[in-house]
Parts: C-alpha cells; sequence; structure tokens
C-alpha cells in the first residue's frame, strides 16, 4: 500500500517516530510553560537556555564525576531546578506586579545571559553525550533504536505524572487553587509565595528533565534550546495554556504533524508547525484547548 | 517640562549635531545607527501607543532588506524602487500577520509575531532569492534621481539617510499626534471603552501594525542600501530581540527614547564586537538591568530628573 503512493514504509515509521520524539520534547517543554505561566503569569523565556543546562548538567556530571545517565536522570534537573528557584527569589518575585511584558523581556535576557556565557566556555559546535542504551529491535516495517523508543515512553510517564500530580493530588489542588485566587488561599494559611518558587523550581526541572533525555540524541550544545523555545510558544500558542492534558496532546500531535511533513513535502517541515498556528487563530484564536479570557 | 527657548536651543543643537555629524564620525556607523533607529520608532509606534509588543519586528526589518536587494541587484532597477518594493513587502507582511496576531492580546501576541518572524526566518534558509546562509551580497550602490545624486561617497549618502529618518520619524509624529493616535492611545489604555465608544479596535490595531511594519521596512530597506547586502541576522530572533532592547533603553512610549536607545546600543556592539558572545550576555544583563530597575529608559528617566530639578519646592513624591 506505502510502495503505491511511493514511499517505502521505512520511512514514513522512521519519520514518524523522529516526529513523535520532538512531539515528546514540545510536550514536556510546553508542560512546563503552561504550569510556570499559570502560576507565575510568566511566560518562561529561559526555558530553552534551561533545557539546555539540563543536557549540560548530564554531560558534566559524566565528564568531569564518571555520574552515569541514569544517576544524571535524577541529579541534573533538581541542580537546575535550584538554579531556578534562586532565580525566582533574586528576581522573578520582584515583577509579578508588572505587565507580562516584563517578565517576558527579564528571561529573554536571562537566556542571552546564560547562552551567551556557556557559548563563551564551551563555544558553539557541541559535544556528544554517549548513547546510554545502544541498540535496537527490528520490527520488520521499521529499526527501532531502544534509546528512542524509551525516550519516547519517558517522556510519556513525565507528562502523565505531571498532569496527575496537577489535577489529582492534594498540593495539585492547592497550586490550582492559588493560580485561581491567591489571596483566598493564602487566608487559608498557605504559604503562596514558597508555592509560587516551588512551581517555578518545578517547571525549570521539568525542562531540564527534557535536555537530559536529549543530551544523548542530539549534540550537547548552548543554543540547542534557543531555536526549540520558539516553536514551543506556538505550539502554546495552538494549544492554549489553559488545561494540562492539552498542552501534552498538542506537543505529541505536532511533533507527529512535522514527522509526516517531512516524509510527504519536506522543505515545508520547518515552517509546518507555524502554518498550523496561522489556521488555528483563523478558526479558534483562543487555541485549541484554551478558554477566552 | 523645558520651557519654549530651551526646547528651542536644544533642537538647534540637535540639528547642527546631525548636519555636522559625518565630518567627525564615521558616516556608515552614523548611516547605520540611523536606520536602527527608524526601525526602534517603528517598533516603539507598536509598543509605546497602541501598546502591541510586537517579538517578530525584525521579519520586517530583514525581508524588506532582501526586497531591496532583489530587486535592485537580480532585476536591476533604480534603487527608489527597492525602497519602495522593501516599504511595499513589509508593510504587505505585516498586513497578513498582523490580521492573525491581534486576535490575541497581551503575552500571546508577543509569541504569535515571534513565531512568525521565526517562521519567516526559516523561509529564508530554503529560498532562492535570500542566498540562504550566504546573504544577498554585492548589491551596488547607484546613484539616486536619475543620476542627481551621487551614492558613492558615504558623506553624501549619510544625507540622503538622514532625510529618509526624518522623514520617518516625522511620519511617526504625525501620526501619534493625529486623531487617529489618540484613538490608539484610547484603546490602549482601555480596549473596552474604546469599543464602547464605537471605535473598532481591531482596525486601529491593525492600521498601527501595517504602519510601523512598512517603516521598519524603510528601516531595513535603507540598511541595505547603505551596507549593501542583506543577510540572515536581519530576520534572525535576535535581531527582534535588539530592537526591543533598543526602545526599552530609550524609553518606552517617548517619541525620542528609541533614537537614542538604538545609538547606545550601536556604539556598545561597535566597540564591543571583538569580544565574540560577551555582545548577547552583555544585552542580556541590560534586559535585565532595566526591567529590574530602570523602567522608564534614559529618556523617561532623564525627564523625570529634569522636573524634579526645575521644580525644587514641589512635595517630594513618595517612593513607589
Amino acid at each position: 500500500m506505502f510502495e503505491l503512493i511511493g514511499i517505502p514504509p521505512q520511512a514514513l515509521f522512521g519519520q514518524l517516530l523522529l516526529g513523535l520524539i520532538n512531539g515528546a520534547f514540545y510536550a514536556m517543554l510546553s508542560l512546563g510553560l503552561a504550569v510556570i505561566f499559570g502560576m507565575l503569569n510568566v511566560i518562561n523565556f529561559t526555558h530553552g537556555a534551561q533545557y539546555m543546562m539540563g543536557a549540560f548538567a548530564a554531560w558534566l556530571l559524566l565528564g568531569i564525576l564518571d555520574i552515569p545517565f541514569w544517576v544524571s536522570l535524577v541529579l541534573a534537573p533538581i541542580i537546575v531546578g535550584l538554579f531556578g528557584v534562586v532565580l525566582e527569589r533574586l528576581l522573578l518575585k520582584r515583577i509579578y506586579h508588572l505587565d507580562h511584558l516584563y517578565g517576558f523581556l527579564l528571561t529573554f535576557g536571562l537566556a542571552l545571559v546564560i547562552e551567551g556565557l556557556f557559548q563563551w566556555k564551551w563555544g558553539s559546535s557541541g559535544a556528544p553525550y554517549p548513547n546510554p542504551i545502544p541498540g535496537g529491535y527490528n520490527l520488520g516495517f521499521m529499526f527501532l533504536p531502544t534509546y528512542r523508543g524509551f525516550v519516547v515512553l519517558a517522556a510519556l510517564v513525565i507528562c502523565l505524572a505531571t498532569w496527575y500530580g496537577i489535577e489529582r493530588t492534594k498540593l495539585g489542588a492547592y497550586l490550582r487553587a492559588a493560580t485561581e485566587n491567591p489571596t483566598l488561599v493564602r487566608a487559608f494559611g498557605i504559604n503562596v509565595p514558597r508555592l509560587i518558587t516551588l512551581t517555578y523550581g518545578l517547571g525549570v526541572g521539568l525542562a531540564a528533565l527534557a535536555g537530559v533525555l536529549a543530551a544523548p540524541i542530539q549534540q550537547v550544545s548552548a543554543l540547542m534550546g534557543t531555536n526549540l523555545v520558539l516553536v514551543v510558544f506556538a505550539v502554546v500558542v495552538i494549544g492554549g495554556m489553559g488545561s494540562i492534558m492539552g498542552s501534552i496532546v498538542t506537543g505529541f500531535g505536532l511533533g507527529l504533524i512535522e514527522g509526516l511533513t517531512k516524509v510527504f513535502y519536506p522543505p515545508a517541515s520547518n515552517t509546518v508547525i507555524f502554518v498550523v498556528m496561522a489556521l488555528v487563530l483563523l478558526i479558534k484564536p483562543a487555541g485549541l484547548f484554551g478558554q477566552t479570557k | 517640562m523645558m520651557s519654549p527657548s530651551q526646547r528651542m536651543i536644544v533642537a538647534v543643537a540637535v540639528a547642527v549635531l546631525a548636519l555636522a555629524a559625518p565630518w567627525f564620525a564615521y558616516p556608515v556607523f552614523l548611516m547605520t545607527a540611523l536606520c536602527f533607529a527608524l526601525f526602534a520608532c517603528a517598533f516603539n509606534l507598536l509598543l509605546g501607543y497602541a501598546g502591541l509588543m510586537s517579538f517578530g519586528h525584525a521579519m520586517f526589518f530583514g525581508m524588506a532588506g532582501y526586497f531591496y536587494g532583489h530587486v535592485v541587484k537580480a532585476w536591476d532597477m533604480p534603487p527608489e524602487l527597492g525602497l519602495l518594493a522593501g516599504v511595499g513587502g513589509a508593510a504587505l507582511l505585516g498586513l497578513v500577520t498582523g490580521a492573525l496576531a491581534i486576535r490575541r492580546q497581551g503575552i500571546y501576541f508577543a509569541m504569535i509575531t515571534l513565531a512568525f518572524a521565526q517562521m519567516v526566518y526559516f523561509f529564508c534558509i530554503q529560498a532562492p532569492f535570500t542566498h540562504g546562509e550566504d546573504g544577498l551580497q554585492g548589491i551596488v550602490r547607484k546613484p539616486l534621481l536619475g543620476g542627481l545624486i551621487p551614492t558613492k561617497d558615504d558623506r553624501v549618502l549619510y544625507y540622503v539617510v538622514l532625510a529618509i529618518f526624518l522623514f520617518g520619524y516625522g511620519a511617526i509624529y504625525r501620526f501619534i499626534h493625529s486623531p487617529f493616535g489618540q484613538v490608539l492611545k484610547a484603546i490602549r489604555d482601555n480596549e473596552q471603552r474604546a469599543l464602547s465608544l464605537g471605535y473598532e479596535a481591531d482596525r486601529y490595531k491593525l492600521l498601527a501594525f501595517v504602519l510601523s511594519a512598512a517603516l521598519a521596512g524603510l528601516a531595513g530597506a535603507t540598511k541595505a542600501m547603505v551596507l549593501q547586502f542583506a543577510t540572515l541576522t536581519d530576520v534572525s530572533a535576535a535581531m527582534s530581540g535588539e530592537v526591543v532592547l533598543m526602545a526599552l533603553v530609550g524609553g518606552l512610549g517617548t517619541i525620542i527614547g528609541p533614537v537614542i536607545g538604538a545609538f547606545i546600543i550601536i556604539t556598545m556592539q561597535n566597540y564591543l564586537a571583538a569580544t565574540g558572545e560577551f555582545v548577547l550576555v552583555i544585552q542580556g544583563l541590560i534586559f535585565v538591568v532595566i526591567v529590574m530597575a530602570f523602567r522608564k529608559g534614559v529618556v523617561g528617566e532623564f525627564s523625570e530628573w529634569w522636573k524634579r530639578r526645575s521644580e525644587p519646592r514641589a512635595q517630594p513624591k513618595a517612593a513607589d
């Protein structure tokens, strides 16, 4: 059947897998952006830089302390998350009362500083990170590298765990309540500023976790998050930041659309997500899962 | 507020400075700075007076450069037509992206414009007429007005660029002080109220967006004329950020602020060019410092200081 339209199944499924992997990163990153925006009212432009820091943390832990990938998977997000907590305490918390614009500009500036410093120290060419689970499976219609399959599964687990944490646990309930009405939640004796700091740390940690997962697939380089974060913005506009599940579905879905475009019309694969964004703005300006405020 | 005589002195001093500048400063630097100043003013028209922050203005600036280069080099047409193509092309691009972007507000607007600019960037990498990573190079300077104005001499071209800048700046001044500008400010301050008074806010916003895009295009096409090339840098997200920085440093919503901001940033880049990545780090730090401490920018802070100085007996205002 696939040969009929001139596309060998290996190419089709290969690109679909690639799309799924990209989608996994879109989902994890847009999830973090949505969680942070919900609580802090700040669009975290530093997200791409923090994703890059996660990859770098894993790479440095391996190179200097010989710490294996599986430990870094836990350690790196904690380190970068703590860095996020410091940023929030030092800078971000002072601008919540201002227009959203200033948070955007502040985090943009921070991204420039972080990426510039990493580029200065380690250059922009990038370093390889060894694949922790080499090998793969021949599925008949395609070859599945084990690590890539793992990334998709891990991303799904991470996304669903985040969804569960926010929608189904007590802490998540506090978070959602504080998003709706922080004053009232404070009246119940809950330390909202600490909750906000924690949220930012978690969101940043999520970005860093995505970075660690990306390290063995991509080159670890100072600018690996620069373009990614711009695509993730488009994903966020398409999905709307109102719903956690919405971010996950949109992220994976757009990754698949991108993969399919690579099969059928490669020159448009870079731009297809932006075209989808334009269409969504025409048809449903609030985003697929967004509510109009 | 300055008194009329003080204003007069400042105006004459600025005019003399602008006319004499190419004899004691490098003309190409001055021309580049003027192009960026116009670009920043165009950006500020949108943010300062319509309350819309575009984080994708590089697409108009950069694309206009490509349009200029293509018309003048590949089609071998006079530079006036190149400038027109740059302005017209940017305005058209502004019409399409603006019509979509104004469907969302606030921070989404910034993200949408940023995303469209990134789309244009990816398009420019692949499109044949931009020559991808190489850029459009060797756009020869041709004389203007059918040979009346030779442009090979940098100093002559400087006065042309100064005239273009003044035209753009004057146009922005007219917009802001026209009834159109007043409605725009009303929409910025309270869109619901403007709507209830019968103003179709979206049409005003779109018109402001298109005007801003067209003027950014004028700046981009002029820059391509001066430097004789158009490259990917001018359509990149970094360039979009740079123009925000210029307006922010100078002072948002002040008409002269972006000009001063552009000169500060371009001068800084000139001195720091040799340090490579540190230009970015320092620009990032400026963003942070300004957002944290000097949100009014150079002009805003200066006029506050001037006010305090000239009214010493006024009640001191409580710090906020």
